[in-house]
């Protein structure tokens, strides 16, 4: 399924951390991937239920990596009653301080540019919420009283669901803020052959376009709403300035979606699927099962999504 | 009822967790209901929502700069690649012969122009986004718009609340309308806050996300009480909630059934309490309980 117009995997995966290597049968190459985004700018729009329904059906023939980017509330593990098989940390270096060696001259903190140090006559206040870990405190301290040590801000889990169905978690630690980082990270040990789904946060800002990196395609899932459309517009105009192709999912669709489809229209994003604001699906989903493990109409149907990907990825 | 007889400014936040469970809504009809003085800031500054119902009229805008971006003078390089062996954001990239910055990778720490042995390096200030300084109806409104795929989110939350507080410190109400998730912008959002009302829904993500905003919150000196929205729609899934909260300590202020009215108000661009239906007496009963809660409460302080 997967052709040769999708980006080719790096070579040497044998170093990263996770083991696992999914099941692929003779038919499927397994150097070609296909990476998928599904973003919103608005949130609960359904993307998670879009990512885990989309990753469900294609798993039922490909082989299918599935990311929780949205690392501040991750979801997509709920949907999946399995435990984790791996776990890992993720951590950023900080700076840590020699006061034996310090002098107090406060050079660390006039270089700072995030405020996250204070140097007063006798001590050095480090504030690690504020921290970027550039380590320009380190290089730029001329007594040597700054080393680097390792925090942890978040964790990465591994779930096997199936031969052909992984999901990557990514977590924040709460209280801290370095989102982008645990993306990075989730995304980094996700790099697989066969799809790879990466669920996005919702908003428009930096979680999103490094989870949107070096997709082939993002999936924008939206609401018949003026809240939905608004932020639709926004969203796009993300995947636009990233040169990414996308296509649209309407999602609690009541049938007024007239606004909605003039923008795609206009824009030529194609509408790739609607769903309908259905209080079965609400139901299902409320209980954190999937549509389309409950229902083949629904497997059908986001196979279909999937190949629709496929097409739009080759036609450009 | 301190909030409705004046005395010193409440500042309350509403805020989700997950995204999508009706926080914008209700900011606004909590705007249309509360009868005190007040002003608002949409601290979603990713995908500000409010203002499409609260109408406001602009009378006020400012550019927002947010971390300083790195130039690399190309007379000057001597393409030697220092820059970006150090670089930690992999912001510089290099085609083998020149270095360039890729401006939505550098975070404007500095490293590179300090490292940098020609000088070629210099900081320059980036514009990523606008402020809006509006009126409407129910009083100022301080909403901003991020340039989308901008960093600086938190930021940007900080500057416009800060905006809010020092035009309007005469107000009884600040009136914040949160962003989705636990990260940067929501916790810029709620430091500071007397009272912090959560917006929840129903289902299992509902709850895994009020789990996780509920340990962000808990440290900060604020009250926490949550509202369940759509609560009609899994009424197992909304007694789960009531569980959590009676074992976390937090009041349930609330509970709103889903009604389509509230998307037909919202497609005229109104406010849901504009009309009598179920979900606006719903929100009514809310801002009494509110009242009654966080009024003997936080308010009293």
């Amino acid at each position: 399924m997967p052709s040769k117009h999708f980006s080719r995997v790096n070579s040497g995966n044998s170093d990263l951390p996770f083991s696992y290597v999914p099941e692929t049968s003779d038919n499927i190459d397994d150097t070609l991937i296909m990476k998928v985004t599904v973003a919103s700018g608005k949130g609960g729009t359904g993307k998670s239920m879009v990512a885990a329904n989309l990753a469900w059906a294609l798993s039922e023939t490909s082989p299918v990596t599935l990311v929780d980017c949205d690392v501040e509330e991750p979801n997509l593990h709920l949907f999946f009653p399995q435990d984790p098989i791996e776990r890992e940390e993720v951590t950023v270096p900080v700076p840590s301080i020699d006061l034996d060696r310090c002098t107090f001259c406060g050079d660390c903190a006039g270089f700072c540019a995030y405020g996250a140090l204070l140097v007063t006559k006798d001590r050095v206040l480090f504030f690690p919420d504020l921290c970027h870990s550039c380590g320009g405190c380190s290089l730029i301290c001329l007594a040597g009283a700054i080393k680097e040590t390792q925090r942890s801000i978040g964790t990465l889990t591994l779930r096997h669901i199936s031969d052909r169905l992984h999901i990557v978690t990514g977590t924040l630690q709460e209280g801290d803020v370095l989102a982008t980082k645990v993306i990075r990270e989730a995304k980094r040990i996700a790099e697989r052959p066969g799809w790879i789904v990466y669920d996005a946060s919702p908003g428009t800002s930096c979680p999103v376009v490094e989870t949107l990196q070096g997709s082939d395609l993002c999936l924008l899932v939206t609401e018949s709403t003026p809240f939905g459309l608004h932020d639709l517009e926004l969203a796009y105009s993300v995947t636009s300035y990233m040169g990414i192709p996308s296509g649209v999912v309407i999602n609690l669709s009541d049938g007024r979606d007239k606004e909605t489809r003039a923008f795609c229209e206009e824009k030529e994003i194609p509408v790739f699927a609607t769903i309908p604001f259905d209080r079965w699906i609400a139901h299902v989903q409320g209980v954190g099962d999937l549509i389309s493990r409950r229902d083949s109409f629904w497997k059908d149907r986001f196979i279909a999504l999937g190949m629709a990907c496929c097409s739009r990825v080759e036609e450009l | 009822m301190l909030l409705e007889s004046g005395g010193a400014m409440i500042r309350l936040a509403v805020v989700s967790g997950k995204g999508g469970t009706g926080k914008t809504v209700i900011t606004g009809a909590i705007a249309h209901v509360s009868t005190c003085s007040k002003v608002m800031v949409d601290c979603d500054v990713d995908a500000a929502n409010l203002e499409l119902i609260l109408n406001p009229k602009v009378i006020e805008r400012q550019e927002f700069a947010g971390m300083d971006t790195a130039l690399i003078d190309q007379a000057a390089c001597t393409a030697c690649g220092i820059c970006a062996g150090a670089c930690r954001f992999d912001a510089i990239k290099t085609n083998g012969t020149s270095f360039v910055v890729c401006s939505d990778h550098c975070e404007g720490c500095g490293v590179c122009r300090y490292l940098c042995p020609s000088y070629a390096i210099s900081m320059r200030r980036r514009v990523c986004g606008e402020i809006f300084y509006s009126q409407t109806h129910f009083g100022n409104l301080v909403h901003a718009r991020l340039t989308p795929g901008a960093a600086n989110s938190g930021l940007l939350v900080g500057i416009i609340k800060k905006i809010a507080l020092e035009r309007n410190s005469d107000c009884d109400l600040l009136l914040v309308d949160g962003p989705p998730g636990i990260g940067c912008p929501l916790i810029s959002t709620v430091t500071g806050m007397d009272a912090i009302l959560a917006v929840t829904e129903p289902s299992i993500s509902g709850l895994h996300d009020l789990e996780r905003l509920i340990r962000v919150c808990h440290p900060l000196s604020a009250d926490i009480a949550v509202v369940i929205n759509k609560y009609d729609l899994n009424i197992p899934g909304s007694d789960s909630i009531r569980v959590f909260c009676q074992n976390a300590g937090i009041p349930v202020v609330g509970q709103i059934p889903y009604d389509e009215s509230v998307m037909d108000a919202v497609r005229k661009g109104r406010l849901v309490t504009e009309y009598d239906s179920p979900a606006a007496q719903a929100i009514h009963s809310l801002w009494d309980e509110i009242l009654s809660t966080f009024g003997v409460r936080a308010f009293a302080g």
